[in-house]
């Protein structure tokens, strides 16, 4: 067996930040896209945690809470703007609400 | 008592008079409402048959006196404001009267014979460049000149005037506006007075303007009427092209002469500086000329004499006194005073004599056919003034004043008759509803008779002896011609036909009189009769103040003539006399002159008496002739054609044109300038100023437009950015490294 280094938690970081950014970037339904931004919120969270057993210190998993709580908060605050998103357009897809241009 | 210092006292006491009468005279003359509304005046109730025994107590002057009382409607005739006015009136002007008669009385004994009292300067202080170039000041006197032409001309004007405002309490006084009436009177006595007693050419022309004015107003006294309002202003237009002449030539004198006094000017122009313009026509005859023309519209001579027979519609006493005695001799008055640049002047006097004789036999001819009896005696006025200026014309001046001082007696006679007769009748004045009234009215018909005798020139009357003058001057002067004596005899003649016409008709034959007109025939009352008795005593006695040369009588009896030698003292009396006086041929001439004014008198007698079928029959055979003279000569059929269809009515085409097309014109193209200018701004606006600003717009938004299509709206355009941005700065920081 060999031991899960921090490479190991980095990469699986690096991962989770690309499948959550490509979905940011490619879905259309803004629930998903809250789900890819906690993926993106979570490899972060990982890589704090990660460096943090590394080097002993525990700022890390502090900081990796405060995400956690950041991300609550962001995810209470999205869900809320979706619903009144939908209660007004009737649509959860994001390329469906793009009045706010030139 | 020096009355030739209060001479400025003379004019003043009419004027007090008439400021009364005008003034306060309404305010004190209680009348019923509902007579004002009824027409006053004699002048309109003929063609009203019945009317005495409807309304016998109406106001109109047809109401007899002693039937007055009968009706108990007295109230007006007696009410104590008309006694009043009776008094103040008249008897302003007999004060007038003896100051005039006291301060002439005072002048036979002042060396010279002239007296000149300036009070001040009235227009003052405007200089000017005269035609020499120097430098002058226009100025103008309060200034009173009593010489022997105004004294006779101030004798005549309060003598017969008081005559005449006596007569006017009896033939006004069943007429609404007594007061008015009087007013008015003593107003043109005011003016008339002022005219002859002004020291200069411009006090005189205010008191020519003043007493056109009064003429007016009394013209047109019946106004409810309107051919009397018509005839009011017919009267003052006319005169006003008289006037402009006046204006003119007084202009032209201030100019040439630098003064209008008229002392300074007769010096100015007697120094011998002037010479007579016997060859051409210069200045002088100009400003003669303009002068004359002033005269022809005051005096109704030929081109402006229409105006004198349409003033009879005012009463008859207005008729008398300024239509006949004074103020249409003011122009004669205006010559006389000019006699010294008259006499420099020989063209023009010729033109003066020439339309005087035109005019005495043109008028006379037009009043051989008139049938109202006002009209008759109205061309016989503008006859003998024509005579007048015949007399002017030929250098007489004396003997134009003297015909003007007989004539002014029994004219004003005539007239005053002829208004007894109308008021006897009760307004009717066509002499075709006369006849027989000798006996009715006998003391109108006998002075009347004395006035008919006088104007046709029976020897030993007034008239005789100055027509006799004219004609032997017209004949014997060195300015007349023997043609101008033949008009003025044929003149003669003509006058004394249509006089014994009027008189046969009115007085003679058979009563034509309206049966319900004849029941009231009756005398007027003392106050008009004695009037007409006293003039007719000027009318016999006023010619023995000139008796003709060749009676050879003492010096008394050329009084008139010695009296106005100062006035007229120069060469102009010497030439008038015409050298020798060849007695013996005068006697010839006056026979013949007698003699035409007896042919015509029997003709008359002859076809108005003896014959009167004649009269009907001789129209028909005659008739253009007659048809001519009774319509005048189509003088005012002529002169409604050309001035006041033509000129004024015409003109006002063309000015209304002129406004259409020019001053429309004018307004129209300043208001389509405007538009169009606006049109012009507009498109500056449009195109320039906001283009300038749309281009700026257009340029930004052109420039904004790369950044617009980066601008999706879409949120996950956005995080692509933002996760391009990042990759780029994570490629840039690695290969940087």
């Amino acid at each position: 067996m060999y031991p899960i280094t921090t490479a190991h938690y980095i990469a699986l970081s690096a991962a989770l930040l690309l499948i959550g950014t490509v979905g940011v970037l490619t879905r259309r339904n803004i629930v998903i896209i809250l789900m890819s931004i906690e993926l993106i919120l979570n490899a972060v969270n990982i890589n704090l945690v990660a460096f943090s057993q590394a080097l002993h210190n525990l700022d890390g998993q502090v900081f990796a809470i405060f995400v956690i709580t950041d991300a609550v908060a962001e995810a209470a605050v999205g869900l809320g703007i979706l619903i009144a998103l939908f209660r007004n357009k009737e649509t959860v897809l994001a390329d469906e609400v793009d009045l706010l241009k030139w | 008592m020096n009355f030739l210092d209060l001479i400025w006292l003379i004019p003043l006491f009419p004027l007090c008079g008439a400021l009364l009468m005008l003034l306060f005279g309404r305010r004190l003359d209680p009348q019923p409402v509902s007579e004002v509304a009824v027409a006053p005046g004699v002048e309109h109730t003929h063609g009203e048959p019945g009317h005495h025994h409807d309304h016998g107590h109406s106001h109109t002057h047809d109401h007899p006196h002693e039937h007055t009382h009968d009706h108990g409607h007295d109230h007006h005739h007696g009410s104590p404001l008309k006694i009043l006015v009776s008094l103040i009136c008249p008897g302003m002007v007999l004060i007038s009267f003896l100051l005039s008669v006291g301060a002439v009385w005072q002048l036979t004994e002042t060396p010279g014979r002239i007296h000149q009292l300036i009070q001040f300067t009235w227009l003052a202080g405007l200089p000017f460049h005269m035609m020499d170039g120097r430098l002058a000041t226009f100025s103008a006197d309060w200034g009173f000149l009593l010489d022997p032409l105004s004294s006779v001309m101030i004798l005549v004007v309060t003598g017969i005037g008081f005559l005449i405002h006596v007569y006017s309490t009896g033939y006004m006084a069943h007429d609404n506006g007594y007061y008015r009436f009087f007013g008015y009177l003593n107003l043109f006595i005011f003016f008339m007075l002022m005219l002859v007693l002004a020291n200069n050419y411009t006090l005189l022309f205010v008191g020519w303007e003043g007493v056109g004015l009064c003429s007016y107003l009394l013209i047109g006294f019946y106004f409810q009427k309107k051919s009397a309002g018509d005839a009011g202003k017919k009267a003052f237009i006319v005169n006003r092209v008289g006037d402009a002449g006046f204006i003119l030539g007084m202009l032209l004198m201030f100019s040439l002469l630098g003064t209008v006094r008229f002392l300074d000017v007769n010096a100015a122009l007697r120094s011998g500086h002037f010479h007579a313009e016997t060859a051409g026509f210069g200045v002088l005859s100009v400003m003669a000329l303009l002068f004359f023309i002033g005269a022809t519209g005051k005096s109704a001579q030929f081109p402006l004499y229409v105006w004198l027979p349409d003033a009879m519609e005012g009463p008859t006493p207005v008729s008398a006194l300024i239509h006949a005695a004074t103020m249409v001799t003011a122009g004669v008055y205006m010559v006389a005073r000019s006699a010294a640049l008259f006499q420099l002047t020989p063209q023009t006097l010729n033109i003066v004599a020439g339309i005087g004789a035109f005019t005495a036999i043109f008028a006379a001819t037009i009043g051989l056919v008139q049938n109202d009896i006002k009209r008759v005696l109205a061309y016989s006025t503008v006859s003998q003034l024509g005579y007048m200026f015949l007399a002017l014309g030929v250098g007489a001046y004396w003997v134009a004043v003297f015909h003007l001082f007989t004539h002014a007696f029994f004219k004003a006679l005539l007239f005053l008759g002829s208004g007894s007769v109308i008021h006897a009748l009760g307004g009717e004045q066509d002499m075709r509803r006369m006849g027989d009234l000798k006996n009715k009215i006998p003391i109108t018909h006998w002075t009347m008779w004395v006035g008919s005798v006088a104007i046709a020139g029976i020897p030993g009357f007034a008239g005789f002896f100055s027509k006799d003058e004219i004609l032997w001057q017209t004949y014997s002067s060195p300015a007349g011609s023997k043609m101008l004596w033949i008009v003025g005899l044929a003149t003669a003649g003509l006058t004394a036909f249509y006089m014994w016409r009027l008189m046969n008709m009115t007085f003679y034959g058979k009563s034509r009189v309206a049966p319900e007109v004849a029941a009231h025939i009756h005398e007027s009352p003392p106050a008009m009769t004695v009037p007409l008795i006293l003039l007719a005593g000027g009318g016999v006695f006023a010619g023995w103040l000139g008796v003709p040369r060749a009676w050879n009588l003492s010096e008394r009896f050329y009084t008139f003539e010695r009296w106005l030698e100062p006035a007229f003292a120069s060469a102009a009396t010497e030439a008038a006399r015409g050298g020798a006086h060849d007695a013996s041929t005068e006697w010839i001439l006056m026979g013949i002159s007698v003699a035409v004014a007896i042919i015509g008198i029997v003709v008359a007698r002859y076809f108005y008496h003896h014959r009167p079928q004649t009269p009907g029959s001789l129209p028909r055979s005659l008739k253009p002739l007659h048809g001519l003279l009774y319509n005048k000569y189509y003088v005012d059929e002529f002169y409604d054609f050309l001035f006041v269809n033509g000129l004024c009515k015409g003109g006002g085409k063309a000015l209304g044109a002129f406004d259409r097309n020019v001053v429309d014109g004018a307004v129209n193209g300043a208001g389509w300038l405007t538009r169009f200018s606006s049109r012009a701004s507009m498109w500056w606006d449009t195109w320039i100023v906001d283009g300038a600003v749309r281009l700026g717009s257009f340029t930004v938004k052109l420039l904004s437009y790369p950044v617009c299509i980066l601008q999706t709206g879409r949120v996950q355009a956005y995080a692509l950015f933002v996760v391009v941005g990042v990759l780029v700065f994570f490629g840039y920081y690695l290969a940087g490294k």
